[in-house]
């Protein structure tokens, strides 16, 4: 059996722990009483996996209630209680993610660097194995060799690229793409755009003006507007998912390089505020490192 | 959400609006709500610890300015010692004397090396060098392409060739690069996961057999608590140089620049504002402590009570300076108030550059300095304050003894006061500031 994201996760936040960390079982050791040490490593434990300020004073805000109201005096008591509530916000609703019998479509946006080019590799990769036919949209009309790097993945993964030059209208190629993909008869379209800021307003109307190419030439298809996320990312991905998603409607989010050791805590402000669910995760550079988010094993590694 | 920092503080202090010294409460108060700043700002809770701690310990016990709350000197103190902590001035690039400057840009995927790359041979061209461009990224598809088409567009050639190591790339690009008369080169390498042995084990032979005159880490300034671990692992096996901060026209506050000068001492050199390829710009720390802390209002505010109180003295100096009078009176007035409004170093830096002016930097004083020159002109004699050429070798005895230094430093001081004498007359000359407008001469 292949090793799972998690076995993968662990192997990599291993390495982190014995080079610089604070982390849960040590100070479990060190506080086996409840009290303010406790409380303290358990805040600096989130915050340093990227939670944020607000979601973990939220967090220890009820877990001392909790504690309080049930005379919890043991520190070990209190983790399951934390990895709880963290589950419960961040589990939602599973979806397939390739739809049957209709054309998918998958619009995939993100600050610059995050990894929607691999990840659209990836997610293509995984329809071939399915057996979908899985056609690209080079709508990154705009990076110096973007549309070369996403048709040298097509052509690994063996899907076809609609290209226009560079420079060209993003949303000019996203018509074409669609009805080459009506036409041809595939399951999957696979959208990238350029990477851009979210506080750039003029690239969130380019984007908004895709979309609605999108939905007027393909009614017919299943969108998915995914937003891709680096998971060493700060507190600034909450302001990401904010703008992306006030831009257009933002049906997922992808946590990308979690195979480093970064731990992506910000899905947790993301789903807690926004409620915009995270879908798949990337664990690394090749076409296989795609897993499906799994809501408890990221909690796990998140407090480990 | 949390980016108003000055209100939230105003709201803290609204009770608190007496003068006098900060109490522990005070500060205690305040340094939480900054506390707060700094994380949500992505600063590592690590380094906020430490700072936080050595703020209360400067914070408590000092003396409020007039017209400033007690919440405002506690965010001066705050920025103070932040600016400090960035670093003061611009950290410039050091190049070889002997050309070609070979310098490498390492980094995490994605962070936008290969248009950092980029951007700095623009920046380098616009200075008057001739750049040369190493497409080293052999592993993200199109990656060289990409380069190559960035190089076409700014006109610096690049160089790369398929099916070749890393290490094989540079070294025949630094030869290529000489006959073609470039004097630096830049080399562009994959972005590497810093627990990636083989990568990492990778850039730490290019580091030991081409030996660039500069490593850069490439940083997004969207880097979260990660940023340090990040940092210390590239420090670690191939010791950067100083960092190019990227993506800082959004809205991130940038609080992994603060982490990685921390804990690795490794200045910012350069900030990326922007998609095109001349937004590549000096990194300004003074700038970035502001905006880390959320709170440029806050400070303008705090410049103009500053500016307010010491308006009066500073007009009776310039006065004195048309006048050429200057004397050790007024040098020990000025000696307070640079202990009031800041680490000297700081003040330094807000110095105008006056061309023939070099020795500006030799005024520079610190802090424990500033207290024993202080009492050396306290042990000096009114006579001897006005006309210090009066001062021979048995008054320096004297002053020595009296001050519990030596004839030495009274010399050291004597000799800075003087230079402080020139600058001021020069400065007279120069400008004709307008009366009370600022409290320093010399402070532009
Ligand atoms: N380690 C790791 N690297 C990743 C992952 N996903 C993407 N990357 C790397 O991140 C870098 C950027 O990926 P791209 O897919 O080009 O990112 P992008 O969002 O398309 O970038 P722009 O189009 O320039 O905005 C590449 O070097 C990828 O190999 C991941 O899950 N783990
Ligand atoms: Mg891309």
């Amino acid at each position: 059996m292949r090793k799972g994201w998690f076995g993968k996760l662990k192997g990599s936040l291993k390495k982190s722990r014995e080079r610089l960390s604070s982390h849960l079982s040590p100070l479990l050791a060190h506080f086996p009483v409840l009290d303010e040490g406790f409380w303290e490593g358990l805040e600096e434990a989130l915050i340093e996996a990227d939670v944020g300020i607000q979601v973990t004073q939220e967090l220890l805000d009820k877990l001392r209630e909790e504690a309080r109201a049930q005379k919890i005096r043991e520190s070990a008591q209190l983790l399951p209680r934390l990895k709880e509530k963290l589950v419960d916000i961040l589990t939602t609703e599973k979806q397939p993610l390739f739809s049957e019998g209709k054309l998918g479509i998958f619009l995939m946006l993100g600050v610059n660097g995050t990894g929607k080019t691999t990840t659209i590799a990836k997610i293509a990769h995984r329809a071939k194995i399915e057996g979908k036919n899985v056609l690209l949209a080079a709508a990154d009309t705009y990076r110096a060799a973007a549309i070369e790097q996403l048709e040298i993945w097509g052509k690994r993964v063996g899907a076809a690229t609609i290209k226009h030059r560079r420079g060209s209208d993003p949303a000019a190629v996203v018509y074409d793409a669609i009805h080459a993909a009506q036409a041809r008869d595939v399951d999957v379209l696979l959208i990238d755009t350029a990477g851009r800021l979210h506080t750039y307003i003029h690239l969130m109307e380019e984007l908004q003006k895709i979309k609605r190419v999108v939905m007027r030439e393909a009614p017919e298809a299943e969108i998915k507007t995914l937003l891709v996320i680096d998971a060493t990312t700060g507190q600034n991905g909450l302001s990401q998912a904010r703008l992306f998603g006030k831009a257009l409607e933002v049906d997922g989010v992808v946590l990308t390089k979690l195979d480093g050791t970064a731990k992506g805590g910000i899905i947790a402000a993301i789903e807690d505020e926004l409620k915009i669910p995270v879908i798949l995760i990337g664990v690394g550079e090749k076409l296989d490192d795609l897993q499906e988010f799994d809501a408890r094993a990221f909690v796990e590694a998140l407090l480990s | 959400m949390f980016d108003n920092l000055a209100t939230r503080l105003q709201n803290v202090f609204t009770k608190l609006r007496g003068r006098g010294r900060l109490s522990e409460q005070d500060v205690g108060e305040a340094l939480r709500e900054v506390r707060l700043a700094l994380l949500e700002a992505d600063v590592n809770f690590k380094v906020v610890k430490d700072f936080i701690a050595e703020v209360k310990e400067r914070a408590v016990g000092e003396e409020v300015l007039k017209s400033l709350t007690p919440g405002q000197q506690v965010i001066k103190i705050v920025h103070e010692e932040l600016a400090a902590l960035m670093g003061s001035g611009q950290s410039k690039l050091a190049f070889a004397s002997k050309p070609p400057t070979i310098i490498m840009l390492v980094g995490l995927q994605g962070s936008g090396k290969t248009t950092a790359t980029a951007k700095l041979a623009h920046y380098l061209k616009n200075q008057g060098k001739r750049p040369f461009l190493v497409a080293a990224d052999i592993y993200r598809p199109a990656a060289i392409e990409q380069l190559k088409i960035l190089g076409e567009e700014i006109g610096v050639p690049v160089f790369s060739k398929v099916g070749k190591s890393v290490l094989a790339l540079a070294k025949q690009g630094i030869r290529e690069a000489v006959p073609k008369n470039c004097d630096v080169v830049v080399v562009d390498t994959a972005g590497r996961l810093h627990i990636d042995e083989k990568m990492m084990n990778e850039l730490e032979e290019v580091k030991r057999e081409v030996r660039p005159h500069q490593v850069l880490l490439v940083v997004d300034a969207m880097t979260g608590q990660d940023a340090v671990n990040v940092a210390l692992v590239f420090k670690e096996r191939v010791d950067f140089d100083g960092v190019i901060l990227t993506k800082l026209d959004g809205d991130a506050r940038g609080g992994a620049a603060l982490s990685i000068k921390a804990v690795t001492g490794r200045p910012i050199k350069l900030a990326s504002v922007g998609e095109k390829l001349d937004d590549l710009q000096p990194f300004h720390p003074d700038r970035m402590s502001s905006r880390i802390l959320g709170m440029g209002d806050a400070l303008t505010l705090i410049e103009k009570a500053k500016t307010a109180i010491e308006a009066d003295k500073a007009q009776a100096l310039e006065e004195k300076i048309r006048k050429d009078s200057f004397d050790l009176e007024d040098f020990l007035e000025q000696l307070r108030q640079f202990r009031r409004v800041g680490p000297a170093s700081q003040i330094m830096e807000m110095l105008p550059r006056i061309p023939g002016l070099p020795n500006v930097g030799k005024l520079q004083v610190d802090e424990g300095q500033l207290g024993r020159l202080e009492v050396i002109i306290q042990s000096m004699t009114p006579e001897e304050r006005r006309d210090p050429t009066i001062i021979n070798g048995g008054r320096r005895s004297r002053i020595a003894r009296g001050s519990g230094t030596t004839s030495h430093e009274v010399n050291q001081l004597l000799k800075q006061f003087e230079q402080a004498r020139k600058l001021m007359k020069q400065l007279g000359k120069l400008s004709r500031p307008k009366p009370g407008r600022r409290p320093f001469p010399f402070i532009v």
